[in-house]
């Protein structure tokens, strides 16, 4: 049962924090989320630039980008997603410790950008995995980035974690290439323009 | 106090332990506090997002093996040179002469190799 939030701060005053276990746990998971050092186009290197001493991305604890999908919670889609690396961008984000965050980052990972109308290019990540942050730029700034991080902190904060568990699936289906480019077109589970 | 010779191994025997400990309590840790989602994809090996292929038991030319122990010949000479390096002027010749000497025989072990036409890529 929480404390009365007025209770709370008339006790900090007196040098008692209390905390729940929820917010202490989001508290750690929000301030050190590990992004998969991933970058598929132009957009890594406004990543890279986020990463290095700047803009510094280690004020948010986020510093640490693993080179295994094992080890890491967050997955910045940074980038153009063409259709022959789809299917390992969804293994990639299949193999991350739960639970898991997705950031897309800049307009060709959110739709294709100026690739929109080619034949080989996704037209937008969140048709095969489900996006929690999507971050417009073509490509964005390391601010946008940042602001980007901020707003899953904030998404992290606002969730339990039991909810945070619930919310997305461990696993979503691989696409395989057909006749007609990738099948299926996009998975109905996490994107479907025909519900209303 | 003074500690017997017995019990100052009992330090060898604590660090032993905390070592193990620390080795081991966050596997214990995380096998009942991690969250587990487990897939079939999530289960398979890691290898950059394309499924693997072939068998893990590859098999490599032999003539790695020679590179490997001729490597083993630098390292051993190159361990041994450092700290002698810092302490030979005090050491007085008989460590000069000493260091030649074992230069030498790591030498004759290189010429055979040499001689042997190891060196060449075949």
């Amino acid at each position: 049962m929480a404390v009365d939030e007025g209770l709370q701060s008339e006790l900090q005053k007196s040098g008692v924090y209390l905390t729940t276990w929820d917010k202490l746990v989001n508290w750690g998971r929000g301030n050190s989320i590990w992004p998969l050092q991933f970058g598929l186009a132009c957009c890594a290197i406004e990543m890279i630039a986020t990463a290095a001493s700047r803009y510094d991305i280690a004020r948010f604890g986020s510093e640490i980008f693993r080179a295994s999908p094992r080890q890491a919670d967050l997955m910045i889609v940074a980038g153009t997603v063409t259709k022959k690396m789809t299917p390992q961008v969804v293994r990639l984000y299949n193999q991350m410790a739960e639970p898991k965050y997705v950031i897309s980052m800049g307009a060709c990972a959110t739709s294709g950008g100026p690739f929109h109308t080619g034949y080989n290019v996704l037209k937008g990540i969140d048709r095969y995995i489900p996006v929690d942050i999507y971050i417009p730029g073509c490509p964005p700034t390391p601010q946008a980035l940042l602001e980007g991080l901020m707003k899953l902190q904030e998404k992290i904060s606002g969730q339990s974690f039991k909810q945070a568990m619930a919310e997305k699936k461990g696993e979503y289906a691989i696409p395989e290439f057909g006749e007609n480019g990738l099948e299926p077109k996009y998975n109905p589970e996490v994107w479907n323009p025909n519900k209303t | 106090m003074e500690l017997t010779y017995a019990q100052e191994y009992l330090f060898i025997g604590l660090l032993a332990f905390v070592s193990l400990f620390l080795g081991i309590a966050p596997l214990i840790l995380a096998h009942f506090v991690a969250p587990k989602k487990p897939g079939p994809s999530k289960q398979s090996p890691y290898e950059c997002g394309v499924p693997s292929t072939g068998d893990s038991w590859v098999q490599y030319r032999v003539q790695y093996y020679v590179y490997a122990l001729l490597f083993v010949v630098f390292d051993v000479e190159v361990v041994f040179m450092y700290p002698w390096a810092l302490v030979w002027k005090g050491l007085g010749p008989v460590a000069f002469l000493e260091m030649i000497l074992f230069v030498a025989i790591l030498a004759v072990a290189l010429i055979y190799a040499w001689k042997k036409g190891v060196l060449e890529w075949e």
